[in-house]
């Protein structure tokens, strides 16, 4: 079975985000962006399909900031085909415009899987993978923890509440949102990863112009005013611990 | 169109999530400020008694054995044709697991702008926390309508109940030859402590760096006659079992004392231990979103504190 993994960009949440000067959009410009981290989750089950049951893994991304990096990495870490998808992309492009153009190249593909990550921290206008599905008229299941292919057939698990999970069953061709992957998302060294920038064919496709957006604009962007209810501690680690420690006491 | 806000309710196991109420809460003050009424969506198969404490004006109940059990596919069909024959202002749908699978699936079959992660939303402004949690934005929508994937515990739960409505049965589309066919539900194993029963609770995330550091927290949690638990990540790298998660798709726990170490504080974390009576947050980063729920505050290295706290008890 050959199965598709779309894979974005997103702000490493590790950094400190500032507002930029329009005050709606996330200062840019020392930004360290990553790959996200369920799509790493997707990649790595789809890694993982292929070598059970074997088929195909594209890695497919729509161009942006330190795009061909992750397609190479993507690459390095076993995907047969990275192809990047480019074009004149708003930042951060709405999730309703990336499917748009993902759809049109993934309907051309011979695919039995699409595997996304289920959620990313800049979708604000929603989750891709079920917009995705939804252009291309395939069926979706989200926050997906196991998946299982038996020749057209795939077993999942989607994942609720306390640990509980409902395991469904779907004829491919199928959109799953992944949550995690069985296994940890594998690592490549950057030599690897600069191997694969000499061997690796990055094929490009240019997206349909004209496209309608998300029906929604950013009017705002601010940090969250509550700015810590928190009664910050001051000291060295030591002095800090004993006032923790009197505050445990008192609560217990 | 008309003014009334839709609320797609949800359910598992025979019982209603909070979230649906809390929607129905909210619902109630948009439809007052748009004039129009709240109408409450509840799918399932003899499953008509779960909208009794509803707080709406109308219940649109489709039941059929097909959507007994949460389908994307067959609950996606069923409340897309009805968002579309009663043209509602508003649609609001959890940010859930169920949920995730209902709100795009919605924005392409109605052509409806969706906003997700919303925190907030009156008539005049909807807000999101992205970013896991460290920006809050407000978003404008073209058009009259939207859809908003609403944060589960963003709105209290209470308004949301009193019961009252009429409930009308609509029709289900045709669902046979669904390509997604529900199988069955697979409860947990039980682990080795019960996180939802202690008082307190030393939870651990993606701080500790690696398996080899956890000893460092477990030994607090000892000292304190409490138990470890921790955020998502380190139960998918498998250093803890599934059943000492807390937060969304884990579970929910209220201790007397619960201390985050070296965790962020992502709007999924947060939802299982916003309620716990006294909330400590050890974390390096001064702008992580967990100091905004804490009580109590500490930005020191977690490898200097934690010891140090331990040894002070
Ligand atoms: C559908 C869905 C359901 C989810 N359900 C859950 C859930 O139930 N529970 C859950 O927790 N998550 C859940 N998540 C994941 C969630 O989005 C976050 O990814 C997760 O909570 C982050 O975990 P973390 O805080 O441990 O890691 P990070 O976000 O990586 O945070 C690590 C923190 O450690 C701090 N730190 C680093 N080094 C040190 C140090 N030396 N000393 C002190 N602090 C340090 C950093 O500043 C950082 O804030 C879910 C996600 C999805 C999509």
């Amino acid at each position: 079975m050959n199965i598709i993994v779309p894979i974005k960009q997103v702000p490493d949440l590790v950094e400190e985000l500032e507002v930029d000067a329009s005050g709606k959009g996330l200062d840019r410009e020392w930004l360290k962006l990553k790959v996200n981290e369920f799509d790493d989750h997707a990649l790595e089950e789809a890694l993982l399909l292929k070598e059970e049951n074997g088929g195909t893994v594209t890695v497919i991304a729509l161009d942006g900031e330190d795009i061909d990096k992750a397609l190479y990495a993507a690459a390095a870490k076993g995907a047969d085909r990275v192809v990047k998808v480019t074009g004149d992309f708003e930042v951060p492009v709405p999730n309703h415009t990336a499917a748009r153009a993902l759809a049109d190249v993934i309907k051309s593909m011979d695919c039995g899987l699409v595997l996304t990550g289920v959620q990313s921290v800049e979708d604000r206008d929603g989750q891709l993978g079920v917009l995705l599905a939804h252009y291309l008229g395939m069926p979706h299941i989200s926050v997906v923890t196991h998946v299982s292919v038996n020749g057209g057939e795939v077993t999942v698990h989607k994942e609720y509440g306390g640990g509980v999970v409902a395991e469904y069953e779907a004829t491919a061709p199928v959109v799953l949102g992944i949550q995690a992957a069985r296994e940890t998302p594998r690592y490549v060294p950057v030599a690897k990863v600069r191997q694969a920038m000499r061997s690796t064919a990055l094929e490009e496709v240019a997206a349909h112009a004209a496209d309608a957006g998300a029906g929604s604009s950013v009017s705002r962007m601010f940090k969250p005013e509550s700015g810590g209810h928190a009664e910050m501690l001051q000291g060295s680690a030591e002095e800090v611990a004993g006032k923790l420690a009197e505050i445990i006491k008192s609560k217990m | 169109m008309s003014n009334n806000i839709f609320v797609i309710t949800e359910h598992l196991k025979g019982q209603v999530d909070d979230v649906s109420y809390e929607m129905l809460g909210k619902a109630k003050e948009l439809a007052a400020s748009y004039g129009g009424q709240v109408i409450a969506v509840l799918l399932g198969s003899g499953a008509k008694s779960l909208a009794d404490d509803f707080a709406a004006d109308k219940v649109l109940y489709a039941g059929h054995p097909q959507l007994a059990e949460f389908n994307p596919e067959g609950y996606c069909k069923t409340i897309a044709g009805l968002v579309n024959s009663h043209e509602p202002k508003a649609v609001l749908v959890a940010y859930s697991s169920q949920g995730v699978d209902i709100a795009a699936a919605l924005s392409v079959e109605c052509d409806l702008p969706l906003v997700a992660y919303v925190s907030n939303l009156n008539a005049e402004s909807i807000t999101s926390q992205l970013y896991g949690g460290k920006m809050s934005v407000e978003s404008k929508v073209e058009g009259e309508r939207y859809i908003a994937a609403v944060l589960p515990g963003a709105f209290p739960a209470d308004a949301g109940k009193g019961g009252g409505a009429t409930v009308e049965e609509v029709a289900v589309p045709e669902l046979d030859g669904l390509k997604v066919r529900f199988k069955h539900l697979i409860e947990p194993e039980g682990g080795d402590v019960d996180i939802t029963q202690q008082k307190v609770l030393v939870s651990v995330g993606r701080g500790i760096q690696n398996e080899d550091n956890l000893p460092i927290v477990q030994e607090l949690a000892d000292k304190l006659g409490g138990a470890l638990s921790s955020s998502r990540p380190i139960v998918d790298s498998k250093w803890l079992p599934k059943t000492r998660q807390v937060g969304k798709s884990g579970l929910k726990v209220k201790p007397k004392v619960y201390i985050a170490v070296g965790i962020s504080g992502a709007p999924e974390h947060i939802e299982g231990m916003k309620d716990a009576e006294c909330i400590i947050a050890i974390n390096t980063d001064p702008n992580a979103p967990i100091f905004d729920y804490a009580h109590y505050g500490v930005t020191e290295d977690l490898f200097d504190v934690v010891p140090a706290l331990t040894e002070k008890l």
